[in-house]
């Protein structure tokens, strides 16, 4: 079987969410809010809760868009912050213009409805990780997939979706390994595929796990 | 035996508030043993570390029951933990539960006398306790001036709120305040409570233990006899309030929202709670519910004993839609206990509710009587949407309002406050 030069090494990670100190009541306080606040509090809003609401795979996108939806009762931009997909940003920068255009383009279309309060205000956080090795690491397909096997939730999220992040690129941590480590290109894109809107954390997990055994079925 | 020594030893000593032990792997079963893995790889740096939780009851109240759990579990994960009560005379709980009150809000003056018994209770238990340990978490306000024994060691103190300060009496807060500040860090259950602080303030959920008596499944044979035992006819929609009997729980706008919905069901009203050993208050608010529902033999008012696990679950397993009408809440966690038993709820947007409750997701949210009410009109008439959002409840406590992650949460607190800093 082929062996990676240089192996997977499996993490898990956990975090403390820490309360900012900027809060917005109207549509135009949300827009100062995104301008200002920081990479740490927008990565939160966006990849962490996806993370933390994994499970909800029908109308759940970010913070944002809940906030707008349930909170500012405003569909039409709920709609379109819904619609910022994360796996499109490799930098928290472009995703806070993109967030922040959205907001501006609203303001300008619709100024007096941006700036009456809202039922609930919207509280920035950030998150503080502490990532913790495991003790396993794979260099072949049969050792990465029993390290798969074994992650948490945390681990999962760490490599499948924060990583994006941190390899700025378009891809996950998974995928980047099968790649470039072990040459399994067609495997990496699929397993990049998988929809990390319309899964839970567990039924990607799942599908990463199915296709491992395909390709070690195939090998 | 001390008080403090009884908290030290409650599954020997105190009956009414002890629990069985739980093995972490049993929680295996329900999480994945990943999970419990990730939990026991995250405590080894805190091998043999010291944690001392302190509160101000050891029955009743969300604070002692979390603290029950989470306290063994801990000790299990090798970590040397003590939980300890503060004692205190009916003056020092007359005075905290006005504190309690005004901090969540309600009208108060306080006067230098009421500063002087909080101080001096405080100060009485300062050479009772320890406080020696790294960590030291300090649990709500009725402690809070212990941070006044601080050793001069470098130890590590938390302060957890536990309550809704989003709106505090000024008076209360800025007495409290001097003493919050010189923490190196304070937990609270819900942004909208975190204050103009020098020192890192984090959000805390609170947790239910999936496997203690109040949660575990049940026999629907024991459900049925509960409900006998209070003649609530199991035939007829149930809506159920489980909270202390409290102001801040609203009971009486409770028993107006059900009102507006018998206009248009054929439906029961449950509002069962227990008090607390630090709460003079609830003989009172309950005297006013029973006073509000006369008359109507299909609200039940039930007093609980402190301590009434099985009760209280097989009263939220048998109810249509549990209800959560709060003022004011620190967080709410019956709402959670009621989510794990995919059950549909219509809750208040306050304090730690929204949290729980992702409206339209996990729940649906109201902001009045007349809300609550249209919102359980809404879910008696489309139950397979509140079948949907009790699920999606059940999921999301299960991320996020479990003890071990209550536990999780807590370790990754010690590692923080613990990494060296600059």
């Amino acid at each position: 079987m082929h062996a990676a030069a240089t192996p997977f090494e499996f993490f898990t990670v956990s975090s403390l969410t820490r309360i900012g100190n900027q809060s917005a009541g109207t549509i135009c306080e949300m827009l100062t809010g995104l301008q200002q606040c920081s990479d740490g509090s927008i990565f939160y809003h966006t990849f962490q809760t996806l993370g933390t609401h994994h499970f909800l795979t029908e109308g759940f996108s970010n913070d944002f868009a809940q906030w707008a939806h349930a909170d500012v009762n405003r569909e039409d931009l709920a709609e379109q912050l819904e619609a910022l997909d994360i796996r499109d940003y490799v930098s928290i920068a472009a995703l806070r213009n993109d967030l922040c255009r959205v907001l501006a383009d609203y303001c300008k279309q619709q100024p007096a409805a941006c700036k009456q309060s809202v039922l609930e205000r919207f509280y920035f956080c950030e998150s503080e990780d502490v990532t913790f090795p495991f003790r396993f690491t794979a260099r072949t397909l049969g050792e990465f997939r029993q390290g798969v096997a074994h992650l948490s939730h945390a681990s999962f999220y760490f490599h499948f979706i924060s990583s994006r992040l941190r390899l700025q690129l378009q891809t996950n941590d998974f995928s980047h390994w099968l790649a470039d480590g072990l040459g399994l290109k067609r495997l990496a894109e699929a397993v990049n595929r998988i929809d990390i809107y319309t899964n839970t954390l567990d039924s990607a997990h799942s599908q990463v796990l199915r296709l491992l055994d395909r390709e070690r079925g195939a090998a | 035996m001390s008080e403090v020594a009884a908290a030290n030893h409650l599954t020997s000593a105190n009956g009414a508030a002890s629990a069985a032990r739980i093995p972490l792997d049993d929680y295996a079963a329900l999480l994945g043993s990943a999970e419990i893995d990730e939990l026991r790889l995250m405590a080894k740096p805190l091998h043999g570390r010291s944690v001392e939780m302190i509160n101000s009851t050891a029955v009743g109240g969300g604070v002692a029951e979390i603290l029950n759990r989470l306290v063994p579990l801990t000790e299990e994960l090798n970590i040397n933990i003590r939980w300890d009560v503060i004692t205190g005379g009916d003056a020092f709980f007359r005075v905290t539960k006005a504190f309690h009150n005004a901090l969540h809000g309600a009208p108060y003056h306080a006067e230098q006398k009421d500063f002087d018994v909080f101080l001096a209770t405080n100060e009485q238990n300062l050479s009772r306790l320890p406080l020696d340990a790294e960590f030291v978490v300090i649990h709500d306000p009725q402690p809070a001036a212990l941070i006044e024994g601080r050793k001069k060691n470098g130890n590590h103190w938390a302060w957890r709120c536990h309550i809704d300060l989003s709106h505090p009496n000024r008076g209360v807060w800025e007495f409290l305040e001097k003493f919050v500040m010189r923490y190196d860090a304070a937990m609270f259950s819900s942004p909208e409570f975190a204050r103009a602080l020098p020192i890192p303030q984090y959000l805390f959920y609170p947790a239910i233990d999936p496997l203690s008596e109040k949660n575990q499944d049940l026999d629907e044979k024991f459900v049925a006899e509960v409900l006998a035992r209070y003649q609530i006819d199991p035939r007829r929609p149930l809506l159920t309030q489980i909270s202390r009997f409290d102001r801040l729980k609203d009971p009486i706008g409770v028993i107006r929202a059900y009102r507006i919905v018998k206009r248009y069901f054929d439906c029961q009203l449950v509002l069962a709670g227990g008090g607390a050993s630090d709460d003079p208050e609830g003989a009172v608010v309950l005297k006013e519910t029973q006073e509000a529902a006369a008359g109507d033999p299909d609200i039940h008012i039930l007093e609980l004993p402190a301590w009434a696990p099985l009760e209280v679950n097989a009263l939220q397993r048998a109810s249509t839609i549990v209800i959560q009408k709060s003022l004011r809440e620190g967080f709410g966690l019956t709402v959670s206990e009621a989510l794990w038993k995919k059950k549909p709820v219509v809750a208040t947007a306050v304090g730690g509710i929204p949290a729980q409750i992702i409206h339209k997701h996990t729940g649906l949210l109201a902001h009045s009587i007349e809300g609550t009410a249209y919102q359980i009109r809404f879910l008696l008439s489309h139950p397979e949407i509140a079948q949907k959002l009790g699920e999606q409840g059940h999921q999301h406590v299960k991320e996020n309002f479990l003890i071990t992650q209550k536990v999780k949460r807590y370790l990754t607190l010690l590692l923080a406050m613990a990494k060296p800093t600059g």
